[in-house]
């Protein structure tokens, strides 16, 4: 079973992925969707790592996949645990909702 | 195989567009998880196995269910469904969307002008990522781990509640007991 790719198909993927969960987050004003279209975006940049350690035979890209991997569980844990209390202290997930914090 | 691998890609595509323009947040999760499925399988083609596993496990496996979990906390349903109908009109996703594709134009074009490269990925075993984590990169696993554990402890203390004291009577109680408990300590 030997597949052949061409390196181009594959970044543009991930381009396109990356593409995608930028839009996500821009047009979408719950929060939830938006936690969901970051990590659309993260998936995108480890697909892109993980072809360019294929690429070359290198065990990096993979080992990268595995930071972004945590990074990914460390940020979706406090992102959900900001949208609980947000919620409960809102009563909406609307992003509008948050202009009072005055940031 | 490459067959495989672009019936894979299109799958991720597919369910990717289907996550940003749901309604209903379950329905949501559920295409980002055949999305995952995906990416584990593009993962699989391109000879990183452990990655495909990795994705499975804690992507579509761990971080889905916590996911899954906060929609059921917060009971989003048909409700969520209907306001979301109505934030998300073509006036509103229109500019964004076509500033994006501009870029993503832009980014078609640059990677485009750079030539063919076709290749045949080489398999990462599991062996050699281990060694390398373990060697050269010792360094950020344990900075990774750090993260873990500031994210575990920034969860617990931002997910806390405080009490609702629901009468004045039962605060003075709760303020008797905390001064006790002071002067146990003392």
């Amino acid at each position: 079973m030997k597949t052949t790719v061409s390196a181009e198909v594959v970044v543009l993927l991930a381009g396109l992925l990356f593409a995608l969960g930028i839009v996500g987050v821009i047009i979408r004003k719950n929060i939830i969707f938006m936690l969901l279209s970051v990590e659309i975006m993260l998936n995108a940049s480890g697909l892109a790592f993980v072809a360019a350690g294929s690429r070359w035979g290198q065990p990096d890209g993979q080992v990268m996949f595995v930071f972004i991997l945590a990074m990914a569980a460390a940020e979706v844990s406090i992102g959900l645990a900001l949208i609980l209390q947000i919620y409960h202290q809102h009563k909406s997930l609307d992003i509008d909702n948050l202009k009072e914090m005055n940031g | 195989m490459e067959i495989a691998f672009y019936i894979a890609g299109t799958v991720a595509l597919v369910a990717t567009l289907m996550v940003i323009t749901r309604h209903n947040p379950v329905h949501a999760l559920l295409y980002l998880n055949v999305s995952l499925l995906a990416h584990a399988m593009l993962f699989y083609l391109l000879g990183a196995s452990f990655a495909a596993l990795l994705e499975i496990i804690i992507y579509a496996g761990a971080i889905m269910v916590l996911f899954i979990f906060v929609v059921m906390l917060l009971n989003l349903g048909k409700e969520t469904a209907e306001q979301e109908r109505k934030w998300l009109k073509p006036k509103v996703w229109m500019g964004p969307t076509v500033l994006a594709a501009v870029l993503f134009a832009e980014f078609l074009a640059l990677v485009l002008s750079s030539g063919q490269d076709v290749y045949s990925p080489a398999v990462v075993s599991p062996r050699e990522l281990a060694v390398a984590l373990y060697h050269e990169y010792l360094i950020g696993v344990e900075l990774a781990a750090m993260l873990l554990m500031a994210a575990v402890v920034g969860a617990a203390h931002i997910g806390r509640h405080k009490k609702l004291v629901l009468h004045r009577f039962l605060q003075e109680e709760k303020e008797k007991e905390e001064e006790k408990h002071e002067e146990a300590v003392l």
